[in-house]
């Protein structure tokens, strides 16, 4: 069971033909080598995949590639170009919201869709848009401080 | 923080895990390359009759006990478990064979195939049934891993003197690791020689270990570090089990092998920490001191010995907490029971004990109805007192002023000890207290057994290069150890190159375990700096190597456990706000503050990282990391099940430092790492303990209970 699947990622347009029930991870990964995307537990509470699909923070472990057809997708890749980019790996660097660094695209991403839906945030709004995304590391403050931070250095 | 070298740097792999370019094993691939799922044992107890193999593709492989070519036990501190089952199980999990091929899916669809058939045997479950003797033992005839005792002063005398007695039972659960990249290594054979590349903490144990499991010669076992997303103690042991079985696949398969654990896997099979069960008893004089503890203390140790002996130990040489007690006896246990086997985590054996100890000294309070505060205090141990091995606190304690400074951030002093009103009319708030410390490096003669070797070479252009064995799992060790060379050569931060190890650069400066890196590692290398200035100039290429020994002032004897445990100390005190309410039983941990010595530290930013991670891993140790096993099965095998802290959960942290120089760590340095945890727990039960008015004697403290408590 294949089937053409038609996406833009990162800004391109993209295709695969491929089981439409694969997971949008292994896709990322394996067809398009963004390692970026981690995989940490594969059923969608850790946050390390995450990605942006229609502007929506999604976890790419548990949406299957059939459910992205025509869809806009955004990875770490692709934020990494964006003007916001530099402030939010400011303040991440200047915070030590960095430890293990294997949360860390995902929080990157999770951060980008924090502050391009509105960005001046409230620390709840913060707690709540990184509420799905698991730091073993840092115990989250940091990564909250981080986020504070790189709002503010985005404002000025 | 005055000092120089505290000043923060920006730590040299951020970028690269900003960028999401940072490599982990799963992003690894190798040519011709094979995966590998494990076949697991269902049962808790079993021998093992036969092995059912359905018919396999070409290019797809079982591999079992039969294609080790050494000896088929992991070399820990005793050859411990099988890489492979040899004939019986002793936990669920425990791992059979491999099946390994080409395409992932089809390995995964052949391992669900493999049929074992099993006769089970009755299994021991709990720690009672472990020492019942009701079973057939496990291990040894007692089924006990380990048991020791020691003794201080004259316990029995202390207690016949006694004016008052308390006594207290107290237990810990399981706790895991939950690093955010589950364990993987993959192995790669040329023909003669393995090459191991994976998430670790300590490539040295696994290269001796495969050197056994795989009967190579130890300059034909390559192990590679790359980068690590998270580790807390799980992948100090684990790794050798899995990189063993990766290599016997590599050489019987000719091809690479990758074997990467998916997260339910990693929860069921992978180390804990132990679960335990600590009863004390405290003999009290007429003036209220406490003269003698006489202390018990059992750990579930799982079905293989793995690190229990010496998880124990940290455990036992803990007893007396940071208080100067003149008598004591302890012993303890480490039990076998046909389950998960527990192992190395952050704080190695000294958690479950200081939640025991710092219960133990609330009870005492509140029987003599004194503050808890003013009791720790008057009993708080100072330099040149005796430790509980009898040990002599040799540099100076700042217990007072740790106590004070915490005072001036939260005003706890007027709060403790009462149930206090919360926002609304069924909640309660209550503030408690903990004092801890964690002896620094590894227990007892461990570091001179180790002789740990660091080396530094210089480059012709002028940079310099550290060559340890050490790795970077999160906490910064690349940079922390940089800035010590940096500092002490007077050159740039830049010019000091420090790779992620590869045993057949660097020597064996040890494992990266015990906060010893920055304290015993880092304080070779700037030896080996110090050195290096004066003779700069002496060639353009040349290394210098330094070989740790203790400070001559530490006499231990691991016989009796008698004189110095640690060579020193670092200490914490925390005080957790919490919020108890009565009709869902919920706790939510507002604030925890925490002040530390922990010498000097060698980057703010760094430590301040240690310090808010590790408060918030012991407060998920805590209340909501509960995980229990039921016939011998842990209930909890997902992240949904087994909840840590999200960003929701965590307490407001605030952390300060106090200078307290060590005359033998580099820039005054102590240990770090592990502390940080240690002290959440006690601090937690005894706000909820306040806040309730009701006794907390388990972690973690569930709703239910808290309910059960109140009804």
């Amino acid at each position: 069971m294949h089937s053409e699947i038609t996406f833009t990622l990162d800004g391109e347009r993209v295709s695969v033909d491929c089981n439409p029930l694969r997971r949008l991870l292994d896709v990322l990964r394996e067809d398009f080598n963004l390692v970026g995307v981690k995989e940490g537990c594969g059923e969608g509470e850790c946050g390390a995949c995450a990605v942006i699909v229609d502007g929506k923070l999604v976890n790419s472990c548990i949406v299957p590639v059939g459910a992205v057809n025509g869809a806009e997708i955004l990875t770490i890749e692709g934020i990494k170009k964006t003007e916001i980019f530099g402030k939010i790996a400011d303040a991440f660097a200047q915070m030590g919201a960095v430890q293990c660094g294997f949360c860390t695209p995902g929080m990157i991403v999770a951060t980008y869709a924090i502050l391009n839906q509105n960005p001046k945030p409230s620390r709840k709004e913060i707690v709540e848009g990184l509420s799905g995304n698991l730091c073993r590391c840092t115990g989250m403050n940091i990564i909250i401080e981080a986020v504070e931070m790189a709002a503010k250095n985005i404002a000025r | 923080m005055s000092e120089r070298i505290s000043m923060s740097v920006e730590r040299v792999d951020a970028r690269e895990k900003i960028y999401g370019e940072a490599l982990y094993i799963g992003d690894y691939r190798f040519e011709d390359m094979l995966f590998a799922k494990t076949v697991r044992s269902k049962v808790p107890r079993a021998k093992i009759l036969n092995v059912k193999i359905p018919a396999l593709p070409d290019g797809y492989f079982v591999v079992d006990r039969d294609d080790v070519p050494g000896k088929n036990r992991v070399k820990i501190l005793v050859y411990d478990q099988p890489y492979f089952a040899d004939g019986v199980v002793n936990y669920i999990g425990e791992p059979i064979l491999l099946v390994v091929g080409p395409e992932r899916e089809k390995v995964f669809e052949i391992a669900r195939k493999v049929e074992v058939e099993y006769e089970e045997i009755p299994p021991i479950l709990t720690i009672d049934d472990a020492l019942s003797g009701k079973n057939q033992p496990i291990y040894g005839d007692d089924n006990c891993f380990v048991d020791y005792h020691y003794e201080k002063g004259n316990v029995k005398n202390a207690f016949a003197n006694a004016e008052t007695i308390v006594e207290g039972e107290y237990e810990t659960g399981y706790q895991e690791h939950l690093y955010i990249e589950p364990q993987g290594v993959a192995a790669v054979f040329d023909g003669e020689k393995i090459t191991i590349y994976g998430s670790m903490q300590c490539p040295y144990y696994i290269k001796r270990a495969l050197a056994e499991c795989l009967a190579l010669d130890e300059k034909n076992v390559r192990v590679v570090q790359v980068t690590t997303g998270g580790a807390f103690g799980g992948k100090e042991e684990y790794p050798s089990l899995i990189a063993g079985q990766a290599a016997v696949a590599a050489m019987k398969t000719q091809k690479p092998v990758k074997l990467i654990l998916d997260r339910t896997e990693d929860i069921m099979v992978s180390t804990k920490r132990h679960p335990s069960r600590t009863r004390y008893r405290a003999a009290i004089d007429a003036d209220g001191k406490v003269i003698a503890l006489d202390v018990d203390i059992i750990f579930d140790g799982g079905a293989y010995a793995g690190l229990s002996d010496v998880v124990l130990q940290r455990g036992m040489f803990s007893a007396a907490g940071v208080y100067n007690i003149p008598n004591i006896s302890v012993h303890g246990r480490a039990v076998a029971t046909n389950k998960v086997p527990t192992g190395a985590f952050r704080g190695f054996g000294a958690p479950q004990v200081f939640f025991a100890i710092e219960r133990l000294f609330d009870k005492i309070a509140s029987k003599l109805g004194e503050n808890p505060v003013d009791l720790r205090l008057r009993h708080a141990i100072s330099q040149g007192d005796f430790t509980a091995t009898g040990g002599i606190m040799r540099q100076p304690v700042k217990i007072p002023e740790m106590v004070e400074k915490l005072e001036k951030m939260s005003d706890f002093r007027s709060k403790i000890g009462k149930s206090l009103p919360g926002d609304e009319p069924h909640i309660k708030r209550g503030y408690g207290l903990s004092l801890f410390f964690h002896g620094c490096g590894f227990t007892g003669n461990g570091e001179n057994i180790i002789a740990a070797e660091a080396k530094l070479k210089k480059h012709s252009d002028g940079k310099v290069e550290i060559l340890v064995a050490n790795t970077e799992m999160g906490q910064g060790a690349l940079t922390a150890l940089r800035k010590i060379v940096a500092e002490t050569l007077k050159i740039q931060f830049d010019d000091v190159i420090y790779e992620l190890p590869d045993t057949d650069r660097v020597p064996d400066s040890g494992p990266t375990v015990a906060s010893r890196t920055t304290m015993i590692v880092g304080g070779l290398l700037k030896k080996a700096a110090e050195e290096m200035r004066e003779r700069w100039n002496e060639a353009d290429e040349f290394e210098i190597m330094k070989k740790y020994h203790h400070p001559d002032y530490i006499r231990w004897n691991q016989e009796t456990f008698e004189g110095d445990a640690y060579p020193t100390y670092s200490f914490g005190a925390n005080v957790a706000e919490v919020d108890v309410d009565t009709i869902t039983g919920e706790i939510a941990v507002r604030h925890i503050w925490a002040v530390f010595d922990v010498g000097i530290t060698i980057d703010e930013v760094l430590m301040r990282g240690q310090a808010q991670g590790g408060v918030v891993q012991g407060t998920g140790y805590a209340t909501i990391e509960v995980m229990e096993a039921q016939a011998g099965r842990l209930l909890q095998s997902t992240i949904t099940d087994y909840t840590i802290p999200t960003t929701k959960d965590v307490p407001l942290v605030e952390c300060a430092f106090i200078d307290n120089p060590y005359e033998y760590g580099p820039f005054g340095a102590k240990c770090a790492g592990e502390l940080t945890l240690v002290g959440a727990a006690p601090a937690i039960a005894a706000a909820v303990e306040n806040a309730i008015g009701r006794e907390i004697v388990r972690i973690p403290i569930k709703p239910e209970e808290i309910i059960k408590k109140l009804d």
